[in-house]
């Protein structure tokens, strides 16, 4: 499939950008990369994105797609080589669940933790970790959600644990407590260490220093 | 796939009916048990020990947690009458709306559960979430899946009764007909459909309820 079939308009420091990246990648799937300035949308994106008018936005022959999660279920039906999701249709719902669960329930706590301040703070940092460790049950065991080989829940949420790591490093509040997650703790590193992974995620020092900007804003 | 397909839902819940209504589109026999929110089955805080919350499916003992989840699991099971479309592109937009009914449905229920200044911003967030819908969710279509219903319809299902109950308690119109001549539209269409017009919990009933669980909730947030 040409190049130009395919666009990705991102941001170089999203997560959620990011994910489909990572998700290209493991398929083989040759792409356009368009870096769009958050601050000044392209009306490229606002017209792909006129809902939510954000990044990423998938364009494939010219139809644009958005919402990561959705691009990721997206491409995983147009190229099948390499599968994200399972093929029985109960392991299919129960990795949408853990994929919605971290999105829904990890994501905004680790947030709350990021940004706000005092008792605030300190509920959001319990929540996180609360809801780390109900994500470290979906593993059930196994090495990574997709089993053996990182699969759509691996590549929907094992960002996590880096962009965690920074919020530890910026706040000085423990997140994912090796002691108490042993399993996720393994995860985020075992995921974080798989070469196409490694080589799509962003300079980490010019992430953290992107994510010790944003804080200063709170 | 002679397996045995429970729900445990309530009847006044629209995540409940969501699933009811794609095994009823579909033609699958289930058996169907009325939570009591207040007191939950073993078998509800087992089957979703992470919610603890209805609509749960059970099928041949596996259970399958989430709405919108359970109906692509439906989906997936039992593909007579289709509930989503073929092509990828028309799925990809189909679940965009799906996720964009979850993240802003919530909205309409804040209008509902709160007052004051609280409320305000759910009123406001509510008719945001309804503009986008009908600017950008009905254009030249009858249903949200064509010329039929299809999974966003039930998505959305919460707006075609759920709302206008809300509206009527709060005393909000949200959803007026001049303001919002698609959704109107689709709303009628939707509630004539045989098997939602057949599956509809009784809007008198839902009044009694919702009025006296927001009476409930008004107090109890007055007290503490």
């Amino acid at each position: 499939m040409a190049e130009d079939s395919v666009k990705l308009l991102g941001y170089w420091a999203s997560p959620y950008s990011l994910k489909v990246k990572w998700a290209l990648k493991l398929k083989g799937i040759q792409y356009q990369y368009v870096e769009e300035d958050l601050k000044n949308k392209s009306p490229m994106l606002l017209q792909y994105n006129p809902v939510y008018k954000k990044i990423p936005v998938l364009v494939h022959d010219d139809k644009p797609l958005a919402e990561s999660l959705i691009i990721l279920e997206y491409i995983d039906e147009v190229w099948k080589q390499n599968p994200l999701l399972p093929i029985d249709p109960h392991e299919r719902a129960k990795a949408r669940f853990w994929a919605k669960f971290a999105d829904d329930k990890c994501v905004p706590a680790l947030v709350a933790a990021f940004s706000k301040k005092g008792e605030e703070q300190e509920r959001a940092v319990k929540e996180a970790r609360e809801n780390l460790k109900i994500l470290e049950s979906g593993l059930e065991g196994k090495r990574f959600f997709g089993g053996e080989t990182i699969g759509f829940v691996d590549i929907a949420a094992g960002w996590i644990g880096c962009w965690a790591q920074m919020t530890e490093e910026i706040i000085g509040i423990k997140l994912i407590d090796a002691e108490t997650m042993p399993l996720l703790d393994s995860w985020f590193q075992d995921f974080l260490e798989i070469p196409l992974i490694k080589e799509c995620m962003p300079p980490q020092d010019k992430l953290l220093e992107h994510c010790k900007e944003s804080h200063k804003k709170f | 796939m002679g397996e045995e397909v429970i729900l445990h839902g309530t009847w006044a819940s629209p995540f409940s009916c969501r699933v009811i209504w794609a095994l009823k589109l579909k033609g699958i026999p289930y058996e169907y048990i009325e939570e009591d929110l207040s007191n939950k089955s073993s078998q509800l805080l087992q089957h979703n020990p992470v919610h603890k919350k209805i609509p749960v499916l059970v099928h041949g003992g596996k259970a399958t947690c989430e709405s919108m989840i359970i109906l692509e699991y439906v989906e997936e099971m039992w593909p007579q009458n289709p509930l989503l479309p073929t092509d990828p592109c028309e799925r990809a937009d189909a679940r965009f709306w799906i996720k964009f009914a979850e993240e802003k449905g919530p909205a309409m229920w804040t209008v509902y559960r709160t007052s004051g200044e609280e409320q305000e911003k759910a009123v406001k967030d509510t008719l945001e979430m309804l503009r986008a819908i009908e600017a950008h969710g009905l254009v030249d279509k009858k249903y949200f899946g064509g010329d039929k219903i299809g999974i966003v319809d039930i998505a959305f299902g919460q707006i075609a009764q759920w709302l206008g109950v809300i509206e009527d308690i709060v005393g909000v119109k949200l959803l007026e007909a001049h303001k919002f001549p698609r959704l109107h539209a689709w709303i009628k269409n939707f509630k004539e459909v045989p098997i939602i017009k057949e599956n509809l919990p009784d809007r008198d009933e839902m009044m009694v309820f919702f009025k006296h669980f927001r009476e409930m909730l008004l107090t109890s947030s007055r007290d503490s």
